[in-house]
């Protein structure tokens, strides 16, 4: 196999890549270990930041955010919710930070508008009685799996292959170039070779371990952050605590849901991650503080994620290590092909992408212009369904009694999750649980895949899709992947669910035998 | 029958209507003990119909027993706190006798080998071990135990069941299954189970179905359905259509909420109902009072609003989180009605495991109510919470039913304990 840029990872910064090379009339290969977003894109809160957060910390990456959040608002609407967000600090918090906030943000022309206490409680009423101060400004939402699945639909009309469940295990070298990367499918442990003219590693948490494969350096830092997901919408904007960024201090609206983070704790090695009790617990009671209401709501999952920083400097804390990103050139590393960009934001993805296209176009000598900062996203209809709440409101203009809603929780009809599988099949990909789940809102709700499991397993036996004894197999990884974000939020509500849950695919069904 | 209505003291009140509060209920009234039932039915909808007594123990090894009764054994010697380790032998068998007889008075009949776990298909392709099937169910035993040549059923919009999932998997082991997918009779889109099978007591829409069928029997000797073959009157429904199929027919149990958990429900409402039991079966109870020596009081609640009963004992088949007996929260997990003493897990972290399918089983799984060897609940002292306060099902701790495969058996067996230890007090 041969291609002209080989693409490592396939979160969005890998896949917003592939979409601008293509747009250039670059070809690539995108080689990914997992599927779409499996790190920390799919990993995170999915926060457009207006860059106030950074205001005091980074002046440039406040400065990137604004740009960038602005480019998405007009480029990529369907990917985004223009929410507005606030910042808000409450009894205790550092007077001085409050007190500089305004001036850093019109220094770094972030509109930061102030609100009286009245007017913030009225505007976010599960907002904490005892807040001192709260600024107005430009945050916004954004969905990562739209906006990676809408990325990649552009690459792959234009040519692009994606390889998932291909994890690269090394390469070959002559000189000081790479040759080709050797690449292993996890599932069948098939090997392939594929050349190109230029690796690009956009691998982030597994930037360091890809850069010792290729014979570079990179001195990562690995930062575990957690977050908690709510049965239903607790704000209608971002809202941050205005002080220095800490534990638990952004809620941020998903649609139908809220998503509460983060916790920050440094990790030796990024391998699978999993939020705790611990975590969690931590985060109610930080969250708390601010929205009183968390000590009660009904939480549906948690997840945790990887940052990858890239360590610059004398170690003070993860908290600290810059979020801008890093386009490294391992030409100082003696391999003149190669580069790794890392670090970043969600929301200066398409910057990130820019940067390192406009270096391959240079050693690849093509002189074209970028052309994703003009260019709207397109929309492709059948990877939509991962907005919540479109599903129903489709279903409810077109109620259709013979077409069954496999999940209910999401209002997912049956003919969803066809169209999702005839797309993705398309696109090379073999359905599975976990594939449809990443493409659609499946399992997502109060459930958790309780009933939607068996229900779409069965239906996709039904098409022929599975056998029987491939559908058990799936079955059995679906859940197990879901339980990885059920297990520390399980009290309350979401514990009967899950013993529900238990009760039917281990009670009747017989999975763990 | 107007005053019974308006009565308010009973002998004995049984909370919970699930397996366990229902068979309370029933030997209670065969013992002639004047008893009201209170709680709400949802969680019955939840049964699949199957009654299993004990087919995995130890859980951590998971060793699959054929005779459920050297299962019992077996665990009696191992796990002396286990609920099942406090009832006889001779009485776990006279509890599930009882309860067989009684659901075959109702018309709803159940089969078994009395001293042999059988296997039966279910949804979702899997094979299920289990103790007593419904009669309706049992030609699939015997069809899967002797491979016969049969045709596996399903319906269009039927959510959830797929005959070629079943067949798909048991493809090495029953060869000569077959599938056929049609269009439920009327063709209105029916997606639940329910409906099918209230649709199906119609004897038009049976007709319509069988002469769909014949014309894809084929040569199978056999025809599975999903579990939908009639509600109301299911033994007549039954043979009606296979009749007029021509070949033996059998159900395979679909997941919950099910059929059979409604047929059962309604079984036992009727059947209480004319042993002298006075149901509350819409009813939740808010508050349950007692004073050393005096009666129990329970305030209940319903939509057409609430009442208080009192009652000389009490036996608490509560169920577990999703029967709402049990309750957790961040800190820990709490008997609902009483804050009675659980055990428990020492902190949330350890209530479950890393993976959802570990073979061990989960932690939260085992705690419930510690109880004496009468039943009773008893305190961090050991000594009973209260003489007359006795405790029944899945509320018990020291056990994990999921994974042993032993919830109707061990609230059966447990219910009739429960109310063996009030009788003999």
């Amino acid at each position: 196999m041969h291609t002209q840029v080989l693409i490592i990872g396939a979160g969005v910064t890998g896949l917003g890549l592939a979409r601008d090379l293509v747009l250039r009339g670059i070809s690539c290969i995108i080689v990914e270990q997992g599927d779409i977003n499996s790190g920390a894109s799919g990993r995170n809160h999915g926060l457009l930041h207006s860059g106030a957060r950074y205001v005091s910390s980074d002046s440039e990456v406040a400065a990137e955010c604004l740009e960038e959040a602005d480019i998405l608002k007009r480029l990529a609407p369907q990917c985004v919710e223009e929410t507005g967000g606030l910042f808000v600090a409450v009894e205790g918090d550092d007077e001085r930070f409050i007190a500089d906030f305004p001036g850093l943000c019109q220094k770094a022309r972030i509109p930061a508008q102030s609100l009286d206490i009245q007017e913030a409680l009225e505007m976010e009423p599960c907002l904490s009685q005892k807040i001192i101060a709260a600024y107005r400004v430009p945050d916004a939402t954004v969905d990562p799996f739209k906006l990676a699945l809408q990325n990649f639909c552009e690459a792959h009309n234009h040519g692009t292959k994606l390889l998932r469940y291909h994890k690269v295990v090394g390469f070959k070298k002559a000189g000081n170039r790479l040759i080709s990367a050797h690449l292993i499918n996890t599932e069948t442990g098939a090997a392939i070779f594929v050349e190109a003219d230029q690796f690009i590693s956009a691998a982030g948490a597994w930037c360091g371990e890809i850069a010792r494969m290729a014979g570079a350096d990179m001195d990562m830092l690995y930062s575990k952050g957690s977050l908690t997901v709510t049965h239903s919408r607790l704000s209608n904007r971002v809202i941050n605590r205005l002080r220095k960024p800490a534990d638990g201090d952004i809620l941020v609206p998903g649609g139908t849901v809220s998503i509460f983070g983060t916790t920050s704790l440094r990790m030796d090695v990024p391998a699978d991650v999993r939020p705790t009790v611990r975590e969690v617990d931590h985060l109610v009671s930080e969250g708390a503080a601010m929205i009183p209401g968390m000590e009660n709501v009904r939480y549906i999952r948690a997840y945790a994620g990887i940052r990858p920083l890239i360590r610059s400097g004398p170690d003070a804390g993860d908290r600290s290590v810059s979020r801008g990103f890093i386009l490294v050139d391992h030409a100082e590393d003696g391999i003149d092909n190669f580069l790794t960009i890392s670090g970043g934001k969600l929301t200066t993805y398409r910057l990130m992408a820019e940067r390192t296209a406009d270096r391959v176009c240079e050693r690849l000598g093509v002189c074209k212009p970028c052309r994703t900062k003009e260019k709207p996203l397109p929309v492709d209809p059948a990877f939509e369904w991962t907005e919540p709440g479109l599903a129903p409101r489709e279903w409810i203009k077109h109620p259709d009694h013979h077409d069954p809603l496999l999940c209910e929780c999401e209002m997912i009809p049956a003919s969803v999750i066809e169209s999702v599988v005839n797309a993705f099949r398309s696109q090379g990909g073999k359905p599975s649980l976990k594939a449809i789940g990443l493409r659609t809102r499946m399992g997502k709700g109060a459930c958790q895949g309780s009933y939607c499991g068996a229900r779409v397993t069965s239906h996709l036996c039904d098409r022929g899709d599975l056998t029987g004894l491939e559908a058990r197999k799936e079955l059995r990884r679906f859940l197990q992947e879901r339980w990885k974000g059920e297990r520390s939020i399980l009290w309350g509500g979401q514990l009967v669910q899950s013993e529900l849950k238990e009760a039917i695919y281990c009670g009747l069904l017989g999975l763990e035998m | 029958m107007a005053n019974r209505a308006e009565r308010s003291n009973y002998e004995l009140a049984i909370i919970g209507a699930g397996i366990a509060g229902l068979s309370a209920a029933l030997f209670a009234a065969k013992e002639g003990i004047e008893t009201v039932m209170v709680g709400e039915t949802g969680e019955i909808l939840f049964a699949s119909g199957l009654l299993d007594l004990l087919s995995v123990h130890p859980i951590g090894e998971g060793k699959l027993w054929d005779d459920p009764w050297a299962a019992l054994n077996a665990l009696r010697n191992d796990l002396p706190d286990h609920p099942f380790s406090k009832v006889s032998p001779a009485h776990i068998r006279t509890s599930i006798d009882g309860l067989l007889e009684f659901l075959s008075e109702q018309n709803l009949p159940y089969r078994r080998d009395p001293d042999r776990n059988v296997e039966v298909v279910i949804a979702m392709g899997g094979v299920k071990r289990t103790y007593c099937v419904p009669e309706t169910v049992w030609n699939g035993v015997q069809a899967l135990e002797e491979k016969q040549p049969t045709l596996l059923v399903d319906f269009e919009e039927l959510k959830g069941f797929s005959a070629l999932q079943i067949a798909t998997t048991l493809t090495d082991r029953w060869p000569g299954l077959r599938t056929a997918t049609i269009p439920f009779p009327g063709g209105r889109g029916l997606q639940y189970a329910e409906q099918l099978a209230r649709a199906l007591e119609n004897p038009e829409s049976r007709g319509s179905l069988a002469c769909d069928i014949r014309a894809c029997l084929g040569r199978a000797q056999m025809v599975g359905f999903p579990a939908v073959i009639g509600l109301y009157r299911t033994r007549e429904v039954f043979k009606d259509l296979e009749k007029r199929i021509g070949v033996p027919v059998f159900e395979i149990p679909t997941l919950p909420p099910s059929v059979a958990g409604l047929r059962l429900r309604d079984a036992f409402h009727g059947g209480l109902a004319a042993k002298g039991v006075r149901l509350f079966p819409r009813h939740r109870v808010a508050a349950l009072r007692y004073e050393l020596n005096s009666n129990f009081i329970l305030d209940i609640e319903a939509s057409d609003g609430g009442k208080t009963l009192s009652a000389g004992a009490v036996i608490l088949a509560t169920g577990r989180f999703l029967g709402r007996g049990l309750r957790g929260d961040r800190g820990r997990i709490h008997e609902t009605l009483l804050d009675l003493p659980v055990f428990q897990p020492q902190e949330r972290a350890l209530w479950h495991r890393h993976d959802f399918l570990d073979p061990r089983g989960h932690g939260i799984s085992e705690a419930g109510l510690m109880i004496d060897n009468r039943f009773r609940p008893i305190a961090a002292d050991c000594d009973p919470v209260h003489p007359h306060l006795y405790a029944a099902g899945s509320v018990l701790g020291h056990q994990n039913w999921v994974r042993a495969k032993c919830g109707s058996g061990l609230s059966v067996a447990t219910a009739f304990a429960a109310v063996n230890a009030f009788l003999t007090t």
